[in-house]
């Protein structure tokens, strides 16, 4: 298909970006995003938030500042009290707040299966923008989030987790990626993506293939949410899990030391998952350290290789 | 007569509880599960090796897969 576009969208459908970037100025672009999903928590105030914190993360993994959003609810309002939409929109604009964006209006339609999200609008200097490519030689990989939704909330729809696994991955998915976002930008970042419907390595492999350049992960550095691997190895496995493997399979070489149970949270689908930054070597340690600073579970967890090249190699 | 777990039609996890559940009852023997996707194949298969049973036997059957579950 061809798709309508000028010289000044910078970022377009031709190279799967985490948005779509339109340069305004030569000192500003529109970045401009849009996710909604059904319902992965019972409580609707927490799916608001996390519905939130998972749009506005586009913008953030591209390395601009969101701005403004707009509402799209989709609601069944003859099936179920407006209360419930009402603490679910509630949950949503508390965490707008939190993250200085303004909510501009919205649209709703009537359907039989609630869903939530945002379209949002963001700004950034057109020379400073974040893709999935651009990597160099040694870049290392710092992830800013532990790993396991899916399994986790698996788990959760089978009644298996406990209390406090329910507490601690509901408060990962609503933390916004805006603190990680703000002080990757005093560092050398090459390239940026956020952690979601692919699982960790199939968004690497976003970042690598048809490219120069292979990945090499670290697997004992990445973190996991605690429960997540117990979970895996009960077989709580979420469809997506086996989905992303499958389609990115070919591109990765995992040594037969990583314990299978590991694998599969590797190819995890994320929801409001935490950024992958591709920042210079020398910088690494130091990026680092301030994440941790502001109680980020972040890790570097693997280094940017001139061979094998398009591919990922997992230890 | 082996006991039969059908979950046919039912998506993840509810196969995995309704295995897990059947093993702890019977503990060991012979139990056969029936799912009809490969999610429910592989889950189920990871839920009884992870309380040390063995999958004897996978096949495809009526659309779907029949797993034999043993434990001596």
């Amino acid at each position: 298909m061809e798709f309508p576009t000028d010289s000044n969208l910078i970022v377009g459908l031709d190279r799967a970006d985490d948005a779509g970037v339109y340069k305004i100025t030569d000192d500003i672009a529109i970045i401009q995003t849009i996710d909604f999903f059904t319902p992965i928590v019972d409580d609707p105030y927490w799916f608001g938030q996390i519905a939130v914190a998972n749009a506005l993360s586009d913008v953030y993994a591209m390395g601009g500042v969101p701005k403004t959003a707009m509402n799209i609810v989709c609601f069944p309002i003859d099936q179920m009290d407006i209360s419930i939409l009402r603490r679910i929109i509630q949950g949503g604009i508390d965490k707008m707040k939190e993250a200085d964006v303004v909510l501009a209006g919205g649209h709703s339609v009537e359907d039989n299966e609630m869903k939530y999200g945002l379209a949002v609008t963001g700004f950034i200097h057109p020379d400073r923008i974040l893709t999935k490519r651009n990597l160099k030689v040694g870049d290392r990989l710092i992830l800013t989030k532990p790993i396991g939704t899916g399994i986790i909330n698996t788990a959760i729809k089978g009644g298996r987790a406990s209390g406090k696994i329910i507490e601690k991955v509901t408060s990962l998915m609503t933390a916004l990626n805006k603190e990680a976002a703000e002080i990757m930008k005093d560092y050398p970042v090459h390239a940026c993506t956020d952690i979601t419907g692919f699982g960790l390595l199939g968004h690497i492999a976003e970042m690598v293939v048809d490219s120069e350049f292979g990945i090499k992960i670290q697997s004992d550095m990445i973190p996991i949410i605690s429960g997540a691997i117990d979970c895996a190895g009960m077989g709580l496995i979420p469809a997506g899990a086996y989905k992303n493997r499958e389609f990115r399979e070919k591109m990765v070489d995992i040594s037969s030391s990583v314990d299978r149970s590991i694998q599969d949270i590797l190819f995890d689908p994320q929801t409001s998952g935490g950024l992958l930054i591709c920042v210079d070597s020398k910088s690494a340690a130091d990026l680092l350290i301030r994440l941790k600073n502001k109680g980020m579970n972040a890790a570097i967890i693997g280094e940017v290789l001139l061979e094998p090249k398009g591919r990922i190699v997992v230890r | 007569m082996s006991i039969i777990v059908d979950a046919k039609g039912l998506s993840c996890p509810q196969p995995v509880l309704m295995t897990l559940d059947k093993l702890k009852e019977i503990q060991k023997g012979e139990i056969i599960v029936k799912v009809d996707t490969d999610t429910s194949k592989e889950n189920v298969s990871r839920a009884a090796q992870s309380q040390g049973w063995d999958v004897a036997d996978i096949q495809e059957k009526e659309g779907g897969y029949q797993l034999t579950l043993k434990k001596e």
